[in-house]
């Protein structure tokens, strides 16, 4: 098998032993490229059923094509598509576009306090309602045990030392200096009560590796991430005041491509133009042990 | 850096960028085809004994290789001026700000590089012994290795004992580096002496490493470039080593083994497909291959190998990750072993013998129970006894441990309350592999190395209660029958109760002491010490009231054949009249009795084969 087929198995297997090990587990879908191959795969895993709710954390400082996009598929795909934001904190302008808290404060009250309180049902969710075609407010509030996210190791750092199934205690706390074993196709699937578990199929695979597996299996990705003519383009997507796009002429997938194996970002890292990465001295690591993906 | 010397970005009315307008992204897929290189990836651990310099071999492998982004290796010069340290290419790895505190490598960290040849993924595993977890996790994912050794400092422990784990993990390709050879002016001699104390330890285990290097990572010194001060030495580089590693696939041609991981059936979404779905770990399958299931048994064929979308594949090889539907339903469940009935078959047994490799702080002992994990398998094993236990020091075996510590590598037996089907390492090293939990974490990892005969008595069978002195014979002539525990199996707890309520209310009526209890099931699948727990006391409850002279109706929702065994030896010497309920059909059972046949009609058959076997008075005629 080359190099993409043993990626592929290797993340459909542990889809599979998330789906089956694992009490109420979720897929996060942040509509980028990673987690929407994740979400590929998991078309794949289970022969074009998605049996796993699909979680997208809206900031409401997302790029309004991102949303667009994000419920064309999940009406096309018949996605079970669930939606979760820090209501308060927006109503409260408790944020850096505001000018009241600092990016990494910002980080924490839209994406990882929203995360937090969407998994434990503590917090009202979304869900779409394919035959309305919209979202509407959930009645079902239990919490997620589980949540399958798409990091990837080649991102920083912290992210390189990540296992596939990472436990999170009560707290959210990683012990990053104690975690659990992962040999062979055994992961740790056995856990106390409380504990909420991290499933991470992408780990091994790096940015070349996602786009060529998208050109691979025409997996379609938002129109952000190709220039459009201005010479400009994202190249990872977050929110709009702290995603700084890159000079690049790349119009479609094989150009980026092209870009990223030998050409003009073959040597620089792809989260360079995400703001909070600096403001975090350098890593995610204070950010990631709050919670942060 | 600063973001602000990217370029800004442009505000929209509304406030969002345009950073590019809403295109359709599947026009823009509409380019020339850019074809992929189909390169292989191949995945690397190092480990060594803290400070010999693993980090600083990846960490100069990578820089030499043009491997590293740009803003990698400003960032971590950044942070060695802040921290006023001289940057070291260790640091590189050591990307978590408590790491650099300590300067060890505390987990497995992945490092990617690329050459023309190939991909690659070094996995960079902790020296410190405290750590071994980490070791192993990066070095169970490895198909070669590179083995760091100080120069300077010589075998240590650690290089010992990773040795050791390396060939118990089954790695085959192992380099040996030679590290800080600068520090001894590249002196031939002091690298023989490191060479050959290392190849006898490794003699020892049946290992012959692939090479030797000497290098000094610090000066990338024979890891990319030729080391200009060692001209007596001509073996490969590190980078050439490297490449001459040889991906691991002739899985293809041994027997086929597919873990069953799970059976899917979305109905709710109008999908009639049964999927049998897992990861190929040996061989091939293909449609109209007779498959078999183990330890059940249940034998089909491969009606189709299912894909997401476009024409089926004709064929499922090791590696993939697949899905199977079948010719004829059978109801395997996921855990069980799949093989091909026209290849050589694995093993099945319910103790076998095995080297282990424990992680926890508790030591492996005996009396308490643990969870096996073999392939998609879980049963619950005990510790039957310790044969051996290897001194990593002198890698000699100490016999006559009564359990296994920390850190220790041992052969031991396990004994299970059921079955198991695997291979032998040396036959099939995949199928082979096995965890061990201890509660709910990972605790020890090994290979199966031969299956043991069943043990002669269970300890189930020895109860530690006393009986009066009434015998059973008296209480039959009593009460005019004998005791019996009858027991309906089905899918269907709720039918299976249904049917055994009803019976027992014929038979109350024919005067018969009788009880009816149900066990609407035995717990959640996945918790097997839950669930054989609560076998144990339904077959005491079984046993006891059997015991009294009781005829016992009981219904036990789904079980398998190997349930039932263990219910029937804890029910010893009493007899368990078994009834089927549902379309399984290979229980073994006594009494077969199909769905079609509704609850009363059900219970009216069950009283009549009942009464044919002996086990009810025959009716006064």
């Amino acid at each position: 098998m080359n190099q993409l087929e043993t990626l592929e198995a290797k993340s459909v297997h542990i889809l599979r032993e998330a789906y089956r090990a694992l009490g109420n587990v979720c897929m996060l879908w942040s509509i980028g490229k990673d987690s929407t191959v994740l979400l590929h795969l998991a078309r794949k895993a289970f022969f074009g059923h998605v049996p796993i709710p699909l979680v997208h954390i809206d900031t409401a400082y997302k790029m309004p094509e991102m949303i667009a996009y994000r419920d064309q598929l999940a009406l096309e795909w018949r996605l079970n598509l669930v939606v979760g934001q820090n209501r308060e904190a927006l109503r409260e302008k408790q944020t850096f576009p505001d000018g009241n808290v600092d990016r990494i404060a910002c980080c924490r009250n839209l994406k990882t306090m929203a995360l937090k309180h969407t998994l434990d049902g503590e917090w009202p969710r979304l869900r779409m309602d394919h035959d309305r075609g919209e979202l509407v407010e959930d009645a079902d509030l239990s919490p997620y045990t589980g949540v399958i996210v798409g990091v990837r190791a080649d991102e920083e750092g912290s992210r390189s030392k990540e296992r596939y199934f990472s436990p999170r205690d009560v707290e959210n706390d990683w012990n990053v200096d104690d975690q659990p074993p992962e040999l062979w196709r055994y992961f740790k699937t056995d856990f106390e009560p409380g504990t909420h578990v991290r499933v991470h199929p992408l780990l091994d695979w790096t940015e070349l590796n996602v786009w060529e597996y998208i050109e691979r299996e025409s997996i379609p990705v938002t129109s952000l991430y190709f220039d459009n003519g201005e010479g400009i383009r994202c190249r990872s997507l977050g929110c709009w005041p702290c995603t700084t796009p890159v000079r690049s002429t790349a119009t479609n997938v094989p150009e980026i491509i092209e870009e990223l194996r030998s050409g003009k970002f073959s040597n620089i890292a792809e989260r360079s133009g995400r703001a909070q990465d600096k403001d975090d001295g350098g890593g995610l690591e204070s950010l990631r042990r709050g919670g942060y993906m | 850096m600063n973001s602000r010397r990217r370029p800004a970005i442009e505000r929209g009315a509304e406030g969002a960028p345009r950073c590019a307008p809403a295109e359709n992204a599947s026009a823009a897929r509409r380019a020339p085809v850019f074809v992929s290189p189909d390169l292989e990836r191949l995945d690397i651990v190092a480990v060594g004994h803290v400070d010999h310099g693993k980090s600083t071999v990846i960490g100069r492998l990578m820089a030499d290789t043009g491997s590293l982004p740009e803003g990698k290796l400003e960032q971590v010069k950044a942070m060695c001026k802040i921290n006023a340290r001289p940057f070291e290419y260790a640091f590189l790895l050591d990307a978590l700000k408590n790491e650099q505190a300590q300067g060890i490598t505390i987990d497995t960290a992945r490092c990617f590089f690329n050459t023309p040849n190939r991909h690659y993924i070094i996995h960079d595993a902790p020296g410190h012994v405290e750590f071994l977890k980490n070791m192993i996790t990066g070095a169970s994912r490895a198909q070669a290795a590179l083995l760091v050794i100080d120069a300077h400092e010589g075998v240590r422990e650690n290089s010992k004992r990773h040795g050791y784990i390396l060939s118990m993990l089954g790695i085959r390709q192992i380099a040996v580096l030679v590290n800080k050879m600068d520090l001894l002016a590249w002196d031939q001699a002091a690298f023989d002496a490191v060479t050959r104390e290392y190849a006898d330890f490794l003699a020892r285990l049946g290992v012959r490493p692939t090479s030797f290097i000497p290098v000094s990572a610090r000066d990338g010194a024979n890891i990319a470039a030729r080391a200009a001060e060692a001209p007596w030495y001509d073996g490969p580089t590190v980078l050439e080593q490297v490449e001459a590693f040889k991906g691991l696939d002739d899985d293809l041609d041994r027997p086929f083994r597919m873990p069953l991981q799970d059976v899917y059936k979305f109905t709710a979404a109008g999908d009639e497909r049964r999927i049998f779905v897992g990861t190929v770990e040996s061989g091939r399958v293909r449609p109209g291959d007779e498959v078999v299931f183990l330890p059940s048994g249940k034998r089909s064929k491969v009606a189709t190998i299912e894909a997401l979308s476009g024409p089926r594949p004709d064929e499922a090889y090791a590696g993939q990750a697949t899905g199977l539907t079948l010719d004829a339903q059978v109801y395997a469940k996921p855990g069980e072993l799949m093989v091909r009935a026209d290849e050589p078959a694995p093993l099945v047994a319910d103790r076998l013998r095995a080297n282990i490799f424990w992680m926890a702080t508790a030591p492996l002992v005996r009396g308490r129970r643990y969870v096996l994990r073999m392939g998609a398998a879980r049963v619950p094993v005990e510790l039957e006894s310790v044969l051996s236990v290897l001194d990593s020091q002198e890698l000699q075996s100490v016999t006559g441990a009564a359990q296994v510590e920390r850190h220790d590598v041992a052969e031991v037996v396990f004994r299970s309350t059921r079955p198991v089907a695997f291979d032998a390492a040396e036959t099939l090293e995949p199928t082979s592999r096995f965890v061990v939990v201890a509660g709910f974490d990972t605790a020890g990892c090994g290979i199966a190395l031969e299956a043991l005969p069943e043990a002669a008595a269970s300890a189930d069978a020895e109860r530690r209660f006393s009986v009066g002195d009434v015998t059973g014979e008296q209480r039959a002539a009593r009460y005019g029958h004998a005791g019996k525990a009858v027991v309906f199996v089905g899918e269907s707890a709720e039918d299976a109760h249904a049917v055994a309520a009803s019976l027992e209310r014929r038979i109350f009526g024919l005067g018969v002491h009788s009880y009816c209890l149900s066990a609407t099931d035995l717990g959640d699948e996945k918790d097997v010490l839950g669930r054989e727990a609560q076998l144990g006391r339904l077959g005491e409850i079984a046993w006891a009231l059997t015991d009294a002279g009781i005829v016992l109706v009981a219904a036990l929702g789904d079980m398998d054949r190997f349930d039932l065994d263990r219910l029937r030896a804890l029910a010893a010497p009493h007899e368990v009249f078994v009834i089927g309920r549902g379309d399984g059909g290979d229980l073994g059972a006594d009494l077969d009795l199909p769905t079609t046949l509704a609850i009363e009609e059900a219970a009216q058959a069950a009283l009549r084969a009942l009464t044919a076997a002996g086990v009810l008075p025959a009716p006064a005629a």
